[in-house]
């Protein structure tokens, strides 16, 4: 807190609202190739549909790929949003104030972009909407027994739930922006944004109602909708899949990763935009700690399932947890045990806690090791069966690479116009963590 | 032409503008604004305002959305029967993911009409009593009272410390 007394309000609106001023050279410089990459992933996404899945490196048995790891990657990658905006605010942890706009935008793009994997995964993409339940001439209805249905319902309503309160909590910040700009264009549409927002005792009191049933009604969300990811798998009776410890093993998994994209992205804009006073180590050292927890927690899965695989004696689950490390694919399994457990062990020491450079590095590798932990429980799982005899070897293609590296792109780009558009550190809420101005304190 | 008038007090510190409402609530003016950067808790004391019911649409929303839930899984299942896996047609343990989400979604999207409805966001003050320093880092009162009051108003306001006053019909 001692490093936030410098701040006032007025300065508090200066420097967040500064941040939208005209893009530099810098953000073209990053914005262009941002959209090249988007454009190259869209162009392998027409090519597939163009020439269908086998473009994709689809082969029996695993039918299952790249394409449903990026889906559960960036799942995962929204969750620690919510954890941040909505968890934290019940708990009323402060250090979540200044980052939690930041880690919400990224929910929102992350769960925007897992979207698509699904219906990119499909041979026939332009029948998605098969899977909701609507009248049609055929007379039939969706099968709410399968997961997949349950996927569609928990991922649509995790996307409107987590934007409108990513639209609600930035009100309050729109209006203070509309009041600051003067040029037409933009002054109308913060105008219409803001939906008339003037800060009187009645609208804070329904908008903080309101903002504590979204935290509420977000936070059950959160954790059943990577619960109802990790059912995808746990439902089937596949060795490797079928395990009762998935759903809060895949949660713990989420916020892990989740919490590595939001250092890896608030790092750099701290920097750029100078907002040491706003982002303090305070709140880095909250999140590594968070990090320490969730990254004993998947440790202890990653051991746990090992465990009951040989405790079962059931030859075929022993037979793929040994394959994971020593067969064609262990290279992966041990990047993402090095990635995942090794990697942030130096995290119990302060120093590295508090040391930016570090904490940087270290997120970017836990989030390969995020990454390569969705693809061996979905690759090595599907590649190695209960049949020895169906066993088989997946490669990625160089068109679910594209897409993979388009998909990172698509949410970049959404970020990078977010910081150009709207308010990424919450005014208001910086404010209620600011000395309270007191004529009794003047005289 | 209305005989209300309204009156607007602008001020930079929060203990001065609580005075400020006390001393005007004493004196019998209870149609009261009071406008902030932020949200207070010490303001909502002060104004004494009722609890918000927003709540109420909160709960109409989700129980709307279990009822709804429970409705399309157990109606279309029906419509269709399709044995799976030899479970139940009706079968509560995964509908429950459903009814769930749908509890959640609906609940939701009521919060966000019951805040739309109650806190009228375009209509609880005229622009003219809106001061655009009140989203940086100045706090407001304003005071809606007949024309004889005005004065009274004003000198509460002036003996608070007000940094401006504004008067405009209302």
């Amino acid at each position: 807190m001692s490093e936030q007394n410098t701040l006032t309000y007025a300065r508090v609106n200066d420097d967040i609202i500064r941040m939208l001023d005209k893009p530099t050279f810098k953000w073209w410089a990053l914005f262009l190739p941002t959209l090249f990459f988007v454009g190259f992933g869209l162009f392998c996404f027409i090519y597939q549909v163009y020439s269908g899945l086998g473009v994709a490196g689809y082969r029996h048995p695993v039918f299952w790929g790249v394409y449903i790891t990026d889906f559960v990657f960036w799942v995962g990658i929204a969750h620690s949003g919510t954890l941040i905006s909505a968890i934290l605010y019940l708990f009323r942890a402060n250090f979540r104030m200044s980052i939690y706009r930041i880690a919400e935008a990224m929910t929102v793009f992350a769960v925007l972009t897992a979207g698509l994997f699904p219906i990119i995964h499909l041979g026939r993409p332009w029948n998605f909407y098969w899977l909701f339940p609507y009248p049609n001439q055929r007379e039939l209805w969706v099968n709410f027994k399968s997961p997949l249905v349950w996927d569609v319902f928990a991922v649509s309503t995790y996307l409107t739930v987590s934007a409108l309160f990513f639209f609600i909590g930035m009100i309050p910040d729109i209006a203070a922006v509309r009041d600051r700009v003067t040029e037409a264009p933009r002054k109308i549409i913060y105008s219409i944004l803001s939906l008339g927002w003037k800060g009187s005792n009645w609208e804070w009191l329904h908008y903080t109602r309101a903002y504590l049933f979204f935290a509420a009604f977000a936070t059950p969300l959160v954790l059943s909708v990577h619960s109802v990811v990790s059912w995808d798998f746990a439902m089937s009776n596949l060795p490797g899949w079928h395990t009762t410890i998935f759903a809060p093993y895949f949660v713990a998994g989420a916020i892990f990763s989740g919490l590595g994209m939001v250092i890896m992205l608030t790092v750099p804009i701290r920097k750029i935009f100078h907002l040491e006073d706003y982002i303090t180590l305070d709140n880095y050292d909250g999140m590594a700690k968070l990090l320490i927890l969730t990254s004993g927690i998947i440790g202890y899965a990653y051991g746990a399932e090992f465990f009951m695989a040989w405790y079962s004696g059931n030859p075929a689950e022993w037979g793929q947890y040994y394959y994971r490390i020593t067969g064609e694919y262990a290279i992966f399994y041990w990047i993402m045990i090095v990635c995942n457990v090794v990697i942030p062990i130096p995290l119990w020491f302060k120093s590295v806690r508090r040391n930016l450079k570090i904490l940087f590095i270290m997120s970017i590798f836990i989030n390969i090791g995020m990454w390569f932990e969705r693809f061996n429980i979905i690759v090595i799982s599907l590649s190695h069966g209960f049949d020895p005899a169906a066993w088989g070897i997946y490669k990625p293609s160089w068109v679910e690479v594209g897409i993979t590296v388009g998909s990172f792109a698509w949410f970049l780009m959404f970020f990078l116009l977010f910081l150009k558009t709207l308010p990424a550190v919450s005014i208001a809420e910086m404010k209620e963590i600011l000395p309270v101005p007191k004529k009794e304190a003047q005289t | 032409m209305s005989d209300k008038q309204g009156v607007l007090g602008i001020f930079s510190y929060l203990d001065a503008t609580l005075e400020t409402v006390r001393k005007l609530k004493d004196a019998g003016f209870n149609n009261l604004r009071v406008f902030s950067p932020f949200p207070s808790h010490e303001i909502e004391e002060v104004m004494d305002e009722p609890e918000s019911i927003v709540r109420f649409f909160t709960l109409g929303g989700a129980m709307l959305g279990v009822a709804c839930g429970v409705g399309f899984t157990v109606l279309m299942s029906t419509d269709w029967p399709i044995s799976v896996s030899a479970k139940p047609i009706v079968s509560l343990p995964p509908f429950m993911i459903i009814i769930f989400e749908l509890t959640i979604l609906m609940g939701a999207l009521a919060t966000l009409l019951g805040l739309l409805v109650n806190s009228r966001l375009r209509r609880n003050a005229p622009k003219s009593m809106y001061d655009t320093r009140f989203s940086v880092d100045k706090f407001g009162v304003m005071i809606t009272c007949s024309k004889d009051g005005v004065k009274d108003v004003e000198e509460i306001l002036n003996s608070q410390g007000a940094e401006e006053i504004k008067i405009d019909g209302v």
